[in-house]
């Protein structure tokens, strides 16, 4: 067991000759909520893509509890514990919102099902289906999405939409939770309501976040640590309140 | 009535058969997205290998074989031809598509000649229904691919592999970023593609028992153009594509005048469907964002 339930060493990545993330290092503790944050372009999607091994990173490694897993494939980095949600929201659009979360927990040991147990309906193929319906339930429940389970993904308003892709990224059962910028296109009000899930999320699962955003009020409300990138490399980290109070961040984000 | 009756029969089990055979194609481009140009060719080659086993004189053991040979080779050609093309343009794609096709085309001539074979699978005979007469072959046929039809459709909407590969062809980095294991979906996706192909192979032979290189041909443009039409992707729209088409050949083919242009018929159908409807009757249309 590691001090640090995700950390990167020298991470980084280049297209052709643009470094899109150089000489990242990030150590995040179980149970933190983490801010990465930065001007637009400062490569914290492609540290998010990197982590699950959507690219492959040119320098560096990261390790995952102690185990280093930048070899694998991204479906195995999800079974190793690692859950994103997307910038642009990416659903299964045309399934129902409780699909979207059943595709999520399908994966987990304790649903396994074979296919002819489930194509010939066996009794265990009943049982674990309804496990998992009454699981999903559960997840929606703390989204306040259970009454929309049955509507098609694409028909739900925006903030719920970007709520079921946290479901859907929890329903996999992972050890950390890597947020897009969840509050994008939020009202101050959902803003809120989302900082409280995010917290709720940590105690209750035991979750530790990494999320990306861009609204500061919501980081330096909810964020233990944050680093902040800029042109591919890291400007700045520590406690929230001194980094966001570093002039070199500032001018980073208005300019100077 | 009797001529109504036997071309209703006639149209459902050949478009029973093109429905078969078209969801291979839209199964394989919903979830791959790629076009199979390959998959007219492995009916061809589970025909050949129908011809092969009937020399045990056991017709059964024949269609098996074919079954399990044609999902070999489907698993196969996805692994060695379009696998490694993962990512690359969809034209790269395609063009290896049209290779694979010529390359099974060639190899079937190397080994069984250029001339057709004859291969008698089972005469079932005919039998007398409402005044008409009919193969009872074309009822074996109707049956058999209405049944794969709907278990198909039970298999994608109940089983999580189906749920799988929804969520695959809905979108492929995310669902796989969900865990699951896409080349796996994939390779399953190629084999039920096959193990249709397989039967459709066994249907032809049914209707004229002989098989050449080019057998699966026609039947693959026709079938392409019946996923086309219903909507390539959508599985419900395929069934629905087949047998429209199956229809409107066995129709056509029954009116003397019209008769020598069925083809040209079906293909066009094909393009005015197009031009009102781009997405096909059940496709879904892509909203891009702006």
């Amino acid at each position: 067991m590691s001090q640090y339930i995700l950390e990167t060493k020298g991470l980084g990545i280049s297209f052709g000759g643009l470094k899109a993330a150089q000489d990242v290092n990030i150590r995040i503790k179980k149970n933190q909520i983490y801010g990465l944050i930065g001007p637009n372009g400062a490569g914290k999607t492609t540290i998010f893509n990197l982590l699950t091994c959507v690219y492959k990173p040119t320098t560096g490694t990261f390790y995952l509890d102690g185990e280093e897993i930048r070899k694998l494939t991204p479906d195995k980095i999800n079974h190793k514990g690692i859950a994103r949600t997307f910038q642009n929201i990416r659903l299964f659009n045309n399934m129902t919102v409780i699909r979207n979360v059943m595709v999520g927990l399908a994966n987990r040991p304790e649903y396994k099902c074979t296919v002819w147990e489930s194509f010939f309906r066996l009794p265990r193929h009943f049982r674990v289906e309804k496990e998992m319906r009454d699981k999903a339930k559960e997840l929606l429940r703390i989204f306040d999405l259970e009454e929309d389970r049955n509507g098609l993904a694409c028909n739900l308003p925006y903030g719920k939409q970007r709520k079921l892709e946290i479901a859907r990224a929890l329903a996999t059962n992972p050890k950390i939770l890597l947020l897009d910028e969840p509050a994008a296109g939020m009202n101050p009000h959902e803003t809120e309501d989302l900082a409280n899930t995010i917290r709720f999320i940590r105690d209750h699962f035991d979750m530790t976040i990494l999320l990306i955003e861009h609204d500061m009020n919501f980081v330096s409300d909810l964020c233990d640590e944050i680093t902040v990138l800029n042109f591919g490399t890291v400007l700045a980290e520590g406690q929230t309140k001194t980094v966001l109070e570093d002039p070199e961040v500032i001018k980073a984000y208005i300019g100077g | 009535m009797e001529l109504i009756f036997s071309t209703l029969i006639n149209g459902l089990s050949l478009g029973g058969i093109y429905a078969m055979i078209a969801l291979g194609y839209t199964m394989v481009y919903g979830i791959a997205k790629l076009l199979n140009f390959a998959h007219g060719d492995i009916i061809m080659v589970g025909g050949y290998i129908i011809y092969v086993f009937l020399a045990t004189n056991n017709p059964l053991l024949a269609v098996a074989m074919a079954v399990v040979g044609c999902v070999i080779l489907g698993v196969c050609v996805e692994k060695v031809a379009y696998r490694p093309l993962r990512g690359a343009s969809p034209l790269a794609v395609l063009i290896t598509a049209i290779g694979v096709s010529n390359l099974l085309q060639s190899l079937a001539q190397i080994i069984f000649g250029s001339a057709p074979k004859m291969a008698t699978v089972y005469d079932f005979g005919v039998v007398k229904l409402m005044g008409a007469t009919i193969q009872i072959s074309s009822l074996v046929t109707l049956g058999v691919a209405f049944a794969v039809m709907t278990a198909l459709t039970l298999f994608v909407k109940y089983t999580r592999i189906g749920r799988a590969m929804i969520a695959v062809s809905e979108d492929r980095d995310a669902a796989q970023l969900m865990g699951i294991n896409v080349n796996s979906i994939i390779t399953i996706t190629f084999a039920i593609g096959s193990a249709l192909a397989a039967l459709a192979g066994l249907f032809y032979l049914l209707k004229a028992p002989s098989v050449s290189s080019t057998l699966g041909s026609m039947p693959g443009i026709k079938a392409f153009t019946a996923a086309v039409i219903g909507g390539i992707g959508s599985i419900p729209g395929a069934m629905l594509g087949g047998i429209l088409l199956g229809m409107v050949e066995s129709i056509s083919y029954k009116i003397t005048a019209i008769a020598p242009y069925t083809d040209a018929i079906e293909f066009s159908i094909l393009i005015i469907i197009l031009l009102v409807r781009p997405t096909g009757f059940l496709g879904k249309k892509r909203r891009e964002k702006v």
